[in-house]
């Protein structure tokens, strides 16, 4: 039987192969339990400006102790190399994580990325140390550069961010794990517990996502399925699917029929 | 003296540091960074950092967020 090796990041060892966003939900004390329902030990935050002028409001890391769960700062919102640069290097200041998500956006219809854009962005990164997780489009040509260009782990979209269309082209994502070497991390576009068992039997390493667990109905519910969809699609990926078949096979032998 | 702390006109007494700046406004100096006219300012120099008129500094913190917003 095929034993799994934890993800690793980097340097990082991950304990779960789900990693989870922050945003959308109703509440801090919702966020915590969702993240909790979920299994996952990693999660992606924003950078913004601090609210000087109400310092009534409560922090994130209160309920997220980044001693408990991995830090994942992210770019989300930065449309030029400058400022996903100038984002990351802000975030790595305030001493939470070397890591990354880089976000490099090209368009606020589609929110795809701009692959020129965060190439330059990932270069420049990994030269001053961080670890670099690149969202990127699910396009095996531009992961092979980002693994050139020293990305600990490249994260194709499965469909646009927060689209909710599950993996729309598995035959791209099954030529990027065959492309390049370093973990590939589903990021964006899941929808539903399926959407993420489909990512994990294809071969990824992981699977990020946030509005398919926040903007659920029920959403720690949600993330509990999320939790069981990941290591589930795992488990059957390292079991080895059967081949599919035109016709039927009997499962009952043919042997000692009542005649 | 006039700097602009996150977009934002702030009146100070001339000759504050950055220390003194967070402090004023009530900001842990863990789990923020701080870039004063685009440069990342390391948390070990902030009471050394004298800010001048005119000076841009940026007190950023992390936020619930998954992927990109518009």
């Amino acid at each position: 039987m095929p034993v799994d090796r934890p993800l690793v990041v980097g340097k990082i060892e991950f304990r779960s192969r789900l990693i989870v966003g922050t945003g959308k939900y109703a509440s801090f004390e919702e966020t915590k339990k969702a993240i909790e329902a979920s299994g996952a030990d990693c999660v992606t935050v924003a950078v913004r400006r601090v609210n000087i002028l109400d310092r009534s409001q409560e922090n994130l890391l209160d309920y997220i102790d980044p001693k408990v769960y991995k830090i994942l700062p992210n770019t989300a919102g930065c449309y030029t190399a400058e400022e996903a640069v100038r984002t990351a290097r802000l975030a790595r200041t305030a001493g939470i994580s070397d890591m990354v998500k880089l976000e490099v956006i090209g368009d606020p219809k589609t929110l795809f990325p701009d692959n020129e854009a965060l190439l330059e962005a990932t270069r420049i990164l990994v030269k001053e140390g961080f670890t670099v997780l690149p969202y990127t489009n699910d396009d095996p040509i531009m992961a092979k550069k980002l693994q050139d260009a020293g990305a600990a782990v490249v994260m194709p979209l499965a469909a646009p961010i927060g689209s909710g269309l599950g993996v729309r082209n598995p035959y791209n994502i099954r030529i990027i794990l065959e492309t390049i070497s370093v973990p590939i991390i589903v990021d964006a576009g899941v929808g539903t517990a399926s959407d993420a068992a489909i990512a994990m039997e294809l071969g990824c390493d992981g699977v990020l996502m946030n509005t398919a667990i926040a903007g659920a109905e029920n959403p720690i519910q949600m993330a509990e399925a999320m939790n069981y969809a990941v290591r589930a699609g795992r488990l059957a990926y390292l079991a080895g699917r059967i081949p599919k078949k035109l016709y039927a096979q009997a499962s009952s032998p043919v042997e000692g029929m009542i005649e | 003296m006039q700097v602009i702390v996150n977009g934002m006109e702030q009146e100070v007494p001339s000759g504050t540091n950055l220390s003194q700046l967070l402090e004023r406004f009530k900001v842990q100096p863990e789990r923020v960074a701080v870039e004063v006219n685009l440069n990342v300012i390391h948390r070990q120099q902030y009471s050394q950092v004298s800010l001048n008129d005119g000076d841009q500094i940026e007190i950023i913190g992390f936020v619930g967020g998954g992927s990109s917003c518009r």
